[in-house]
């Protein structure tokens, strides 16, 4: 099953790039204003106090103050911690030296899917969000495309450098970071590493002001250090929860559940569903040659959902087989009828076989997809209705 | 005639392990041409009367086969791929699911190197030319043979169709699935090429997903050299931007990856878009009548 990119915090990330021999400001992890007005102390301050958590824009939410002494780090703290940013709770917040800025760069690496190669970016419009500069200032951007069995080599380094009108007397350090970063992309199997923004400081020295890592999911089993640092956020659970059972679960915001086999054919599914008139519930894809107990308990995780308010099973039996899907949402049924209709559609492998197995079971078959869907949001709209007309009376 | 594959074919599996020895089988009973296996160590053994080798270089040189097949679990199976590589096989095709990144990265500097090797996957239920070679795990029955060539990034939903267009009395010459991964070897605009260019192809239906521009450079292609008629689909256009529909391929990030940008692109270059699957076979009927 294929997970998310696991994401790193700041902090974390910081200290991979540390490591690497990439300057990064002093700085401590702290999770009370006690810990982070002791930190200030400890690094002299001013210092920033960041919220750690995972996801953008936390600068324009107020997750990042600046203090100028213990007591205000104390403050900032305070206020940041328990703080929600879109809809992430702030557990701990990092407390770094201020940089003493004097502008401001962009340097990352990321995968480019059209020219399947690494691709390092590097621009002086640093601190903002990279796509936006990408849309409307393409020109604004240096890019190289390093050959992944040699790295990124120092002529390619410092053209980028060049190209992006980094300042002359930081040329040689900029590409020494650059150089280092595209070597902690390599060794971490990194989808997206960025130092964003990357500080030129009054003295002229380069230090990265923030840091994110997003590892590929894929290779976590060799990335024994960074997987430990896998978080799983309170809206994730289930998604986490359905790929330990071998399926795979995303969350949407409809009434009508959806469980198929097969990524494209479930993703056609959602779009049925919409092409009726209906909004889905969630995606899951059971993979190809799920049994019984996985049927069991995918359909279990989608009436898990309150929102639910019919449900749409579509199978074409190729690996995955039609007997198999029908004995596991006959056991289903038989533990605890769902409080919601099943409207089923099975084609391919043993397909006949499984509708013999639900016959007389209280659902509703269809031949097609397209009908199947039409059914699941039919009855989705009626449950809708009914409960509107008794809330009215009320 | 069609592309690829057909019953010239000689295949060897690499990684003839359980999953493996299965579709073997069902390859075999298809009529391709599965002339040997490979797993360290079962060199000179044979599984289910098919000879093992230790190696892909031994297994070439005792069959001649000018084909791979590839189970190798993910941890191994980028390996596997640089080993078809190596062996200068003209096509290789890889079902593995979850191959980390970085290792297709490599995959595809050492490919670009290597024009006489096509990749088709990984993540993929391989490419079939029905009724002369099945290289995959695909089920048979939904294929029957015609003039229809056919490519997607979906596993099951490449079955699906390939059974509406099979109903419709619309067969086809090659089916490709080519892979839901975001670094695959034959894109979205390569195949539609090989197609395009097929003589026993007279049109062509190319199944997208969101994620990625491929079926956005498939268009471009087919406005300026297109030779044969075409439909597409995609899958995902009730998408939300950020959510990963399983292939690791299939999401919308900022602007990138939209469906309503592939469907405008197609539109443009005269292909038009099924709403829904079940819209194809018709869709193609009128097509070939244009």
């Amino acid at each position: 099953m294929v997970g998310p990119p696991v994401k790193l915090h700041e902090y974390q990330a910081k200290s991979v790039l540390a490591r690497a021999g990439i300057p990064v400001p002093p700085g401590k992890l702290a999770l009370t204003p006690d810990e982070a007005a002791s930190a200030a102390r400890e690094l002299a301050a001013p210092v920033a106090v960041k919220a750690q958590v995972h996801v953008g824009g936390r600068g324009k939410a107020g997750g990042i103050k600046l203090a100028r002494s213990p007591e205000e780090a104390h403050e900032a703290a305070r206020s940041i911690l328990g703080m929600d940013i879109k809809g992430l709770r702030v557990e701990k917040v990092y407390v770094e030296r201020a940089a003493k800025v004097r502008s401001e760069l962009y340097l990352g690496v990321t995968v480019d899917r059209d020219r399947r190669r690494p691709v390092v970016m590097l621009s002086t419009v640093g601190g903002m969000d990279i796509e936006q500069v990408a849309s409307e200032q393409p020109e604004k951007i240096a890019r190289g495309w390093p050959d992944p069995r040699l790295g990124l080599l120092p002529f390619e380094a410092r053209r980028l450098c060049f190209e992006a009108g980094v300042p002359p007397e930081q040329v040689n350090e900029v590409a020494g970071v650059a150089e280092k970063l595209y070597e902690v992309f390599r060794r971490t199997d990194a989808m997206l590493l960025e130092i964003n923004p990357l500080f030129i400081q009054e003295d002229g020295s380069v230090v990265a002001g923030d840091a994110k890592l997003d590892v590929d999911d894929n290779a976590l089993f060799r990335e024994t250090e960074l997987a430990k640092w896998k978080e799983v956020t309170a809206d994730e659970q289930l998604e986490e929860r359905a790929r330990q059972l071998g399926f795979s679960y995303v969350q949407l915001d409809g009434d009508v559940g959806v469980i198929g086999n097969g990524a494209g054919l479930v993703m056609s599914t959602l779009d049925a569903v919409r092409l009726a008139g209906g909004k889905a519930a969630n995606f899951l894809d059971v993979g190809g040659g799920a049994k019984e107990a996985v049927v069991k308990a995918a359909l279990e995780i989608v009436l898990s959902n309150a929102r639910v308010r019919s449900v749409l099973i579509n199978i074409f039996g190729g690996i995955t087989r039609g007997d198999e899907v029908a004995r596991g949402i006959i056991a289903v049924i038989k533990e605890h009828p769902p409080r919601v209709p099943l409207v089923i559609r099975l084609s391919g492998t043993e397909a006949e076989a499984g509708r013999k197995i639900l016959r007389g079971a209280p659902l509703v078959s269809r031949d097609t997809m397209d009908d199947a869907a039409a059914e699941a949001v039919r009855l989705a709209r009626e449950s809708r209705a009914g409960a509107e007309a008794v809330a009215k009376k009320k | 005639m069609s592309v690829l594959l057909d019953g010239r074919t000689k295949v060897v599996i690499q990684g003839l392990g359980r999953e493996g020895r299965f579709h073997a089988a069902r390859m075999k009973e298809y009529g391709t041409q599965v002339v040997g296996g490979t797993s360290p160590g079962a060199g000179g053994t044979q599984r289910d009367g098919i000879p093992m080798f230790d190696t892909l270089a031994a297994a070439v040189d005792a069959t001649g086969a000018n084909a791979s097949l590839i189970f190798v679990p993910a941890g191994g199976a980028g390996d596997a791929i640089l080993e078809a590589i190596d062996a200068q096989l003209g096509l290789v095709v890889c079902i593995t699911e979850g191959i980390p990144v970085h290792d297709m990265l490599t995959v595809a500097a050492v490919l670009a190197e290597a024009p006489s090797t096509t990749l088709i996957g990984p993540n993929c239920p391989g490419a079939i030319s029905p009724g002369k070679c099945k290289m995959g795990i695909m089920p048979a029955e939904n294929f029957s043979q015609g003039a229809i060539g056919f490519v997607s990034r979906s596993g099951t939903l490449t079955y699906e169709i390939a059974d509406l267009l099979t109903r419709a009395g619309l067969g086809q010459s090659t089916c490709l699935g080519i892979g839901g991964d975001p670094i695959i070897g034959l894109p979205t605009p390569d195949a539609v090429r090989l197609l395009n260019e097929d003589p026993a192809t007279e049109a062509i239906v190319i199944v997208g997903e969101i994620g990625g521009s491929a079926e956005e450079k498939a268009a471009e292609y087919m406005r300026a050299f297109g030779k044969k008629r075409a439909v597409a689909f995609i899958a995902g256009r009730s998408a939300p931007p950020g959510k990963r529909m399983g292939h690791a391929g299939a999401i919308v990030s900022g602007n990138s990856g939209t469906a309503e940008s592939k469907v405008k692109a197609f539109e443009d270059a005269g292909i038009p878009v099924a709403n829904a699957p079940s819209e194809i076979p018709a869709m193609v009927k009128a097509a070939l009548r244009r």
